[in-house]
């Protein structure tokens, strides 16, 4: 294993690389499967900048998550997309590195409202396949100066370049937040009701639904007293649906952080699979999905968590549903195929970004 | 601004190419006479004019892939246009080129209440995007001041942002799915309805390649529920480092409006005479807008109210009506045209770190003094994005070229202070040259890169984005 200390000891490590490398922030999220020496970044570990006047801050990629969620709380803010953790529903240890979160375009409940985490970066630095060290976007939140490379290197799983350094748009922190539980609905009304809330001037932040409990849960954030009177409006907007109760506070945030981990899913046997697709289609999958299915909703039913017997071919059973599935977990290729002209361009990105095919080998084709 | 010389090949072929493109498109779809051709000469960078060879309006998608497969065989430049408002020469055709038009594409395909989104062809005009939904209270968020005329094909290739996108972020983060054609014919869906890619951003990655990658024909756009109602404040101080201070207080109290906006004296005195929105004659006023219920913009106006008083305003103006927040903006959005009744001008686009506000408008006001030219700022506070228009005459030899001069000066100034030279116009001709300044070698060649996958011939939009001299031997084939 390489833990390079200093971008230029990165650099030179891709440049002098004489057969695959395998890279790794804290090695919390083992998505796919890529051969090769270990090459990690948690040597790279620092906040470089922080300007909670710009909503600005620059880190270099092997710093802790926690690091950066430390500091941001300091000046009560946070990262905007609320980035998901692994660990629990991946069974994997380690500490969380803010460069995987990127890597993996980690985000959680809040990608409905506030962008993915891709929406929140602004900035990279990485090192290609010839160990050639690039800049792309910067520290500041609007940047439309060449092309966006920033974009391509969020979820790119380590296959296009190392990054080095990664820099977020952050936003104020949450004053209060407040969850409107609905009980008692199928998938089919659940999406109905998590649709209404969406398309009202109500400002939610998450919305989830949970078969096995039959609860949809819906988040509201923001000042105390906004919560308090969008809790009134959105309560009366929902009448129709039944019985509903609200939680409050730390009751909230802890459903919500565990909406975020998925841990409703940890331990579980059978293939893992994230699904996206727009959220009307939600019922359409759930019922595609073989028997013995658990799953759950996110994203207004845009995010289907879906635990399968193995060797389930979730990809036929989706066959017409426009949108992408994601295999965590399981025997199924990890990502979703691409129409062929679409995986021409990607195979074409990839030996221009890492001509000698040495970064994360075979992992995103 | 140098552009390549015309290809002699390319200009001795015309007869034969017009021919091929009518045997594609309707006859009046295909401009070649010399005449017509001249309202295509430039776009709203109007300083800089060439007749294309040719100019084409396909009426779809496949018409769009027919002409795109005739230029690459026969090696002709295309230069896709929306509606010709870019203020970057992202439009400016060379004399052996194509102009491809989307104006005739301008159908709404879908709208999807339930799911939040509507399917547009990209011709159709930012504004009528949300014409298209307001009757259900919803609209699109990108809001460019050209948003009456500017088409979402250009917002899209240029990332378009516009005052609102503090809460709202810019076209990429508003954009879930495109129909592009590739210079060679090929028609390629990149995103959908759905969130996120599977695979690489490719959506990301185009978003804000000013027409170098593919000709966007179609496009899945995000809409939002309108809030209950908006309402700014006005305030005005005798110092521009304390209104640039009074920003960053409100950002680190925790509220977030949806607008910040910034205008100096200049400005203000030009927008006064011009449109008499009854602002205060100060050093910097800034407009600041909430959303929400009557109750939540009382309580968020109250506590940025609360913190401007800190900074001692020389006025306080909280808008408590319709016509109120109508007159407080009225100045603002004529701010441009007030300028152009002074004289000619050069709007510019660089973002700085909002620390920076002071030291950089310091430092443009020297330069100002410096180069004999007079500037006005008036810009979006809250993200950085300046706007320093350069007053010149453009009818007075060697104007233009001062004030060229000093507007690269002032972008030079903005990357120093940790900035960029664009924040929402996009590099175009304009900021070509300059590419150097923010960009190593190998950060320009990476990107350069990505060209060589999207058109390896080079024929989009091939003399934008980049200097010329780097991009010389790839233009050549």
């Amino acid at each position: 294993m390489m833990t390079p200390d200093s971008e230029a000891a990165l650099a030179e490590a891709v440049a002098g690389a004489k057969g695959p490398l395998r890279i790794q922030g804290g090695g919390t999220r083992p998505i796919g499967q890529a051969e090769g020496e270990v090459l990690s970044t948690t040597g790279l570990s620092g906040i470089e900048l922080y300007e909670p006047g710009a909503l600005t801050l620059v880190a270099k990629a092997g710093t802790p998550v926690a690091v950066i969620e430390a500091a941001l709380a300091k000046e009560n803010q946070r990262l905007p997309f609320e980035p998901m953790d692994h660990r629990a529903l991946l069974g994997s240890k380690g500490e969380p590195t803010i460069g995987g979160v990127v890597a993996t375009n980690a985000s959680g409940p809040r990608r409905i409202q506030a962008g993915a985490c891709r929406d929140s970066l602004i900035g990279v630095r990485y090192v290609d396949g010839q160990g050639t060290v690039i800049k792309n976007g910067g520290r500041v939140m609007k940047n439309v100066t060449g092309y966006d490379l920033v974009k391509l290197m969020a979820g790119s799983h380590g296959t296009l370049g190392v990054m080095s350094e990664v820099g977020f748009k952050v936003l104020p922190g949450i004053e209060a937040t407040a969850t409107l539980v609905l009980n008692g609905l199928d998938v089919t009304r659940a999406v109905e009701a998590m649709s209404m809330a969406l398309g009202s001037p109500f400002e939610i932040s998450a919305a989830a639904h949970f078969p096995e409990t039959g609860q949809t849960t819906l988040r509201l954030e923001g000042f105390e007293a906004s919560v308090t009177y969008r809790m009134t409006q959105l309560r009366a907007l929902l009448d129709g649906f039944g019985d509903m109760e609200e939680l409050h506070g730390d009751a909230s945030r802890d459903l919500w952080a565990a909406t975020r981990d998925v841990t409703h899913f940890a331990g579980t046997d059978g293939d893992l699979w994230r699904i996206s697709v727009k959220p009307s289609d939600a019922p359409d999958v759930v019922k595609q999905l073989p028997d013995g299915a658990k799953l759950s909703l996110d994203w207004g039913g845009g995010l289907i968590w879906a635990v399968v017997p193995e060797g389930a071919d979730i990809r036929a059973a989706l066959g017409g549903i426009a949108g992408h599935a994601t295999c965590l977990r399981g025997s199924a290729p990890t990502f979703h195929p691409e129409p062929a002209a679409l995986a021409m361009i990607s195979n074409g990105l990839r030996a221009q970004f890492d001509p000698r095919g040495i970064l994360n080998t075979g992992l995103m084709g | 601004m140098e552009m390549p010389a015309p290809d002699v090949k390319i200009m001795a072929m015309k007869a034969k190419l017009v021919e091929r493109l009518q045997s594609v498109l309707p006859f009046e779809a295909v401009i070649h006479d010399e005449v017509q051709t001249r309202a295509y000469e430039c776009d709203a960078l109007t300083a800089y004019k060439c007749p294309p060879l040719c100019a084409v309006l396909p009426a779809s998608t496949e018409e769009v892939a027919a002409v795109l497969k005739i230029c690459f065989e026969e090696g002709v430049p295309v230069v896709p246009r929306g509606s010709g408002t870019s203020l970057a020469g992202g439009a400016l055709p060379t004399a052996d080129c194509v102009i491809l038009g989307v104006a005739k594409l301008n159908d709404v395909l879908e709208t999807n209440y339930d799911d939040r989104y509507i399917r547009v062809q990209s011709g159709r005009t930012n504004l009528s995007v949300t014409g298209a939904v307001e009757e259900n209270d919803f609209f699109y968020a990108p809001d460019p001041s050209s948003q009456l005329a500017c088409a979402i094909a250009g917002n899209i290739a240029m990332n378009s942002g516009g005052a609102h996108c503090l809460k709202y972020g810019v076209t990429t983060n508003n954009l879930l799915g495109v129909t592009m054609v590739q210079m060679d014919g090929t028609i390629v869906e990149i995103g959908g309805a759905h969130l996120d890619s599977g695979g690489y951003d490719l959506l990301g990655l185009t978003c804000g390649s000013e027409g170098q990658m593919g000709v966007v024909t179609e496009a899945t756009l995000r809409i939002l529920r309108k809030p209950e109602g908006a309402r700014p404040v006005l305030m005005g101080f005798d110092d521009n480092e304390v209104a640039g201070a009074c920003v960053a207080d409100i950002i680190k109290a925790g509220v977030l409006p949806v607008a910040i906006e910034f205008m100096d004296r200049p400005v203000i005195r030009a927008t006064e005479a011009f449109a008499g929105a009854g602002y205060p004659d100060c050093e910097a006023l800034l407009i600041v807008e909430v959303e929400g219920s009557p109750g939540e913009i009382d309580e968020q106006l109250g506590k940025i109210m609360e913190i401007a008083r800190r900074h001692n305003p020389v006025e306080l103006r909280e808008s408590t009506s319709a016509e109120e927040s109508a007159k407080i903006w009225l100045g603002r959005k004529s701010a441009f045209g007030a300028m152009g009744q002074i004289n000619d001008y050069m709007c510019l686009d660089g973002t700085i770190p909002v620390s920076e506000l002071p030291y950089v408008l310091k430092r443009i006001g020297e330069l100002s003094k410096q180069y004999g030219l007079d500037v006005g700022n008036v810009f979006h506070a809250g993200d950085g994005n300046m706007h320093p228009l350069i007053l010149f005459d453009a009818n007075k030899e060697g104007d233009l070229e001062l004030c060229e001069a000093m507007g690269a000066d002032i972008l030079r100034l903005c990357v120093e202070v940790g900035g960029c030279l664009t924040g929402e116009h996009g590099v175009g001709i304009e900021k070509r040259d300059l590419m150097f300044d923010q960009f190593a070698p190998e950060d320009m060649e990476a990107q350069m890169k990505v060209k060589d996958v999207f058109d390896p011939k080079w024929l989009l939009n091939p003399a934008k984005v980049f200097p010329l001299s780097v991009t010389e031997t790839r233009r050549a084939g």
